[in-house]
């Protein structure tokens, strides 16, 4: 099978890029293994949210010039960075994900237990806070749905209350959830999504409308909306205050939506999303400096011949790097990798402190195609949480390397002119 | 300064089996008991090993009194405790490097202390556990098991408790309070509040393992211990069913032993200092020589995926003729203060190991009664079935008759293993509201009406209990999302949520513990994917901003 460019990952970074460059008319085919980052989803996306001793950073971009020279946000410079934002959020539009929030200044969401992060894109119908220390009301009902353990009302009502506003609990369910809740493994918040839509979403709207009278505006957690928008849109109108949905724990409804959503847009503009394969090895050019072809788990001998790829598998959660006792490696394609040999080094003991490990990833020049045997390899462009110099989680800025680096891999594969 | 009301027979000290056991023994002879423990039961040594049901096979050369000892504790065991211990049985295997000659030494020294044994061919060996390495040459056969410390300590404490014994936990001893040469109680101090508590009593029990050393100090008695640090890693699935054993002198990582959903390879032996006992780390250097030596009795552990490392103090007594620690003892030590020390009224338990502890609190027990005068009390504690073992063994087993079978077939997974955790005690947890099987930890599939049973009967405070109580974030996953969801549960019988979310990092942070001394390949992407969620997602980490969180492991 002959494709214009393979994309090997279909978290939120190869999916960006295939939706790019199938836009731009090119066959492309992303690989999925199935599940990624994108599925375990705040509801929000980061561009920069803290700077190197860890303090919230209120404009992303004055920022990056502080971080680290091998950062991808320093290979992109900021000019390049600035050009490639104003596409972010006109790429989501027309997948039918609305986001607000801007790259000048970020805002603010209110974790699972009551504390605040800094964001830069959040889904049209999750809470956000302009500053960080206070809601927009006096009064709050937080709703839970009957039986859900992925959400945490009085956790998130510590972090309600410090910034004074009065939190009051309730909860609510629905014959379809009533029936879910037989099984002892079906309460999770994809699951319950699955379930509530036509009749369900008018009981559930029924039922918050008679919480709490006193309450200003409900907040819930992120139980509807499994493929599209649909039902929490509806539920949205039927019920009479303002009603904001909350980041659950476990698998993330508006990840898995984002995705969905993405992955659909990426077929209908004629590109072929591989789902449950994985590439299990690279066919090389004679001299190792180009790739010319992946076998993947599914296809075996015929093999996915292509003039560029992409690698967009990830890090270690999405085994795009993979390690042994004594080193780090690339397991699909052996790409050389930027980390230590000695495992002594990886780790710190406190969990909640950075990890040296988040930032290993792969080789590359400062184009970001990848290396192998230490020759560049320049029809195999690394993308989002593979590459290597970014601490995604301590930096927030995980979202923000997947779509601008994306992004730039899609203009260069293009040919396009980037200063224009 | 507070003060407890009752005045007690006997105070122990020491929530391990040792204390445990003897809490109960000492309650079943009718005496008014107090058990204090400085952090959770079976936070020493007890929660820290191989959770082996020896048969004795393993000392029948070096040890043969130790070795009697282990078989007769391992038939009562069987019975008194079943829901605690499963019958895998064990190999003691002869390898290419090894002298087969040994076998026969072997053979006949445990059958000399009542062990039966039999050599078997190296191809029936193969039949029987076929993770077993298939180069072996020769093989035994022995009556080993799995015992499960955690559930065995916990039933101990509850028949204890059933009995009238108070039980405290989270109080450390501070000082003794004396009068001339006798012990009359202790000053205890609560470890979260610093509130310091007097108890008064007959007698006190030192049972405080390896930590008994400290508490002998603080009496003004020397007992002369050595800690013996010993390793062990957890293996993800059950490899083996069978123990698998090295047919030779004892030696590093030469026992395989499988419980519950893992298997466990160990131990090293190390000498380590006093300073060292409360915060044990594995090193790579005793990771690499369990993974080097284990995979000799199966060489399927290169391939499966290490879940996590720990290492527990063994206490060893030098004895006291002997003071330069040269001529160690592993078999039991009962020690009367008043004999040795001229101090009236306190008493130390040590040495011994798991598989002794029932004996051991027998002992123990024999000589509390002896100085408060019951000598008529007789032990009853080896025919006496614990809390949870009261069926005779015959009615769950699988194989037998025809209506248990239907039980086991009828019974949903989460009941069947709240079953095999808490064996009759299960009557106890409910199930009949809606979302009372709801599960909280999927590996170990543990519920919300056994999660809700725990923090109601078994002494539950924060999710490390839990863990010990339930096996709740003990599977592959390591608490991944089971921990927050449990630590919802515990804050609505709590009210706190300050205190939940800082035992929330307390309990992920020991589960690191545990793993970064064996991450590598799936263990790094599931750590990734914990922080991604505990601190990138929940904010945990903005939590602890500006907290000190030194305090995490305790």
């Amino acid at each position: 099978m002959k494709f214009d460019t393979v994309i090997i990952g279909g978290g939120l970074s190869g999916l960006t890029a295939g939706i790019e460059l199938a836009r731009a008319g090119r066959k492309t085919a992303i690989v999925s293994a199935g599940q990624s980052a994108l599925h375990f989803s705040s509801g929000s996306m980061e561009l920069l949210g803290y700077d190197a001793q860890g303090a919230p950073v209120e404009h992303p971009l004055e920022a990056v010039e502080a971080l680290p020279d091998n950062h991808p946000y320093k290979l992109l410079g900021r000019e390049r960075m600035e050009q490639l934002l104003a596409r972010v959020e006109p790429l989501f539009s027309a997948t039918g994900v609305k986001v607000s929030g801007t790259h000048e200044r970020n805002h603010w969401r209110l974790t699972p237990v009551g504390e605040v992060k800094p964001a830069w894109l959040t889904i049209e119908d999750y809470l956000t806070l302009d500053t960080p220390d206070a809601l927009p009301w006096k009064h709050v009902a937080v709703v839970n749905i009957e039986g859900f353990l992925d959400f945490f009302p009085r956790f998130l009502a510590r972090g309600i209350e410090r910034r004074h506003t009065t939190c009051h609990f309730a909860s609510v369910t629905c014959d379809a959830i009533r029936h879910q809740r037989e099984s002892t493994t079906e309460m999770r918040a994809t699951n319950i999504a699955r379930v509530v839509h036509g009749e369900s979403v008018d009981q559930l709207a029924a039922a918050l409308n008679a919480v709490v009278p006193e309450a200003e505006a409900i907040l819930m957690p992120a139980v509807t909306g499994f493929d599209d928008f649909r039902a929490s849109r509806r539920l949205r109108s039927l019920v009479k205050r303002p009603l904001y949905f909350m980041t659950t724990m476990g698998t993330s409804v508006p990840g898995v939506r984002s995705q969905i959503m993405m992955q659909k847009h990426f077929r209908q503009l004629g590109g072929a999303y591989m789902l449950g394969d994985t590439v299990v090895k690279g066919g090389y050019n004679a001299d190792g400096t180009r790739l010319l072809n992946v076998e993947t788990a599914n296809f075996g001998s015929d093999r996915l011949e292509a003039d560029h790829f992409i690698f967009a598998a990830g890090s270690f959660f999405s085994h795009g790097l993979n390690s042994t006792p004594t080193g780090v490696f690339e397991p699909v394609l052996g790409l050389d990798v930027e980390a230590p040999a000695d495992r002594n080094l990886w780790f710190q003991k406190d969990i909640f402190k950075p990890q040296p490990y988040m930032r290993f990833g792969l080789a590359t020049d400062r184009a970001m195609h990848a290396k192998k045997g230490g020759k560049v390899i320049d029809n195999i462009h690394v993308v989002g949480a593979s590459l290597p110099g970014a601490d995604a989680l301590r930096e927030g800025s995980g979202a923000g390397i997947a779509l601008l680096t994306a992004l730039d891999a899609a203009d260069k594969i293009l040919n396009r002119n980037i200063n224009s | 300064m507070n003060k407890l009301p009752k005045h007690y027979d006997v105070i122990i000290i020491g929530g391990g089996a040792t204390g445990a056991g003897t809490a109960r023994d000492c309650a079943l002879r009718g005496l008014k008991v107090l058990l204090i423990e400085r952090f959770d039961f079976t936070a020493g040594a007890t929660g820290r090993n191989h959770g082996l049901l020896h048969s004795g096979a393993r000392y029948a050369v070096t040890d043969p009194e130790s070795a009697t000892e282990c078989i007769k504790e391992n038939m009562i065991l069987r019975n008194i405790a079943r829901h605690c211990v499963e019958d895998t049985g064990g190999l003691f295997i002869t390898l290419p490097e090894d002298d087969l000659a040994y076998q026969k030494l072997f053979i006949e020294k445990c059958r000399e202390a009542g062990i039966s044994a039999e050599a078997i061919d190296p191809e029936l060996a193969r039949r029987i556990e076929p993770a077993v390495n298939p180069e072996l040459i020769g093989a035994v056969k022995v009556p080993d098991g799995a015992v499960d410390p955690f559930r065995l300590t916990t039933a101990n404490i509850i028949d204890a408790r059933r009995h009238g014994a108070d039980v405290i936990t989270y109080h450390e001893v501070m000082r003794f309070i004396k009068s001339g040469n006798r012990i009359e109680g202790l000053v205890m101090r609560d470890v979260h509040t610093g509130q310091e508590t007097e108890a008064y009593g007959s007698v006190v029990v030192n049972a405080a393992g390896i930590w008994g050393h400290l508490v002998a100090k603080k009496a003004g008695v020397d007992i002369n211990m050595f800690p013996a640090k010993g390793s062990l890693l957890i293996f993800g699935h059950r490899v083996n069913n069978t123990v698998i054993n090295r047919c030779r002198k004892p030696a590093n990582a030469d026992i395989l032993v499988p419980g519950d959903t893992i298997s466990l390879i160990g131990t090293t032996s190390d000498r380590v200092s006093f300073d060292e006992i409360d915060n044990m780390e594995v090193t790579p250097e005793e990771v690499d020589i369990l993974i080097r030596e284990g995979e000799k009795l199966s060489p399927r552990l290169a391939t499966t995926r290490i879940l996590r490392a720990y290492a527990g103090v063994r206490p060893l007594v030098a004895s006291d003729d002997d003071p330069s620690g040269r001529s160690i003892s592993r078999g039991i030590v009962c020690l009367d203060h008043a004999k040795r020390d001229g101090l009236e009224g306190f008493i130390t338990i040590t040495g011994g190991k798991l598989m002794t502890y029932r004996l051991m609190a027998e002992w123990a027990t024999d000589m509390v009664c002896a100085k408060l005068g019951m000598d008529k009390a007789k032990c009853v504690t080896a025919t006496t079935p614990l809390p949870g073992s009261e069926k005779p063994v015959e009615e769950n087993a699988p194989e037998s008759s025809h209506p248990s079978r239907q039980h086991i077939i009828e019974l949903p997974t989460e009941q069947l293993a709240a079953e095999g955790r808490h064996g009759t005690l299960t009557e106890e947890i409910r199930w009949q509201n809606p979302g009372d099987d709801a599960l909280v930890c999927e590996c170990e599939q543990v519920s919300v009406g056994e999660v809700e049973f725990a923090i109601d009967k078994l002494n539950v405070h924060n999710l490390i209990n839990l863990r010990r109580r339930t096996r709740l974030g003990m599977g592959t996953c390591q608490g991944q999302l089971c921990a927050c969801r449990a630590a919802g549960l515990l804050d609505k019988a709590d009210h706190c949520a300050e205190r939940s979310l800082s035992d929330l990092c307390s309990f992920v942070s020991e589960r690191w513990k545990g793993m970064y001394p064996v991450a590598w390949g799936d263990t790094v992407s599931e750590i990734q994917f914990t922080q991604w969620i505990y601190s990138g997602v929940a904010g945990l980490d903005e939590f602890l901003r500006d907290r000190d969180t030194e305090h995490l492991l305790h």
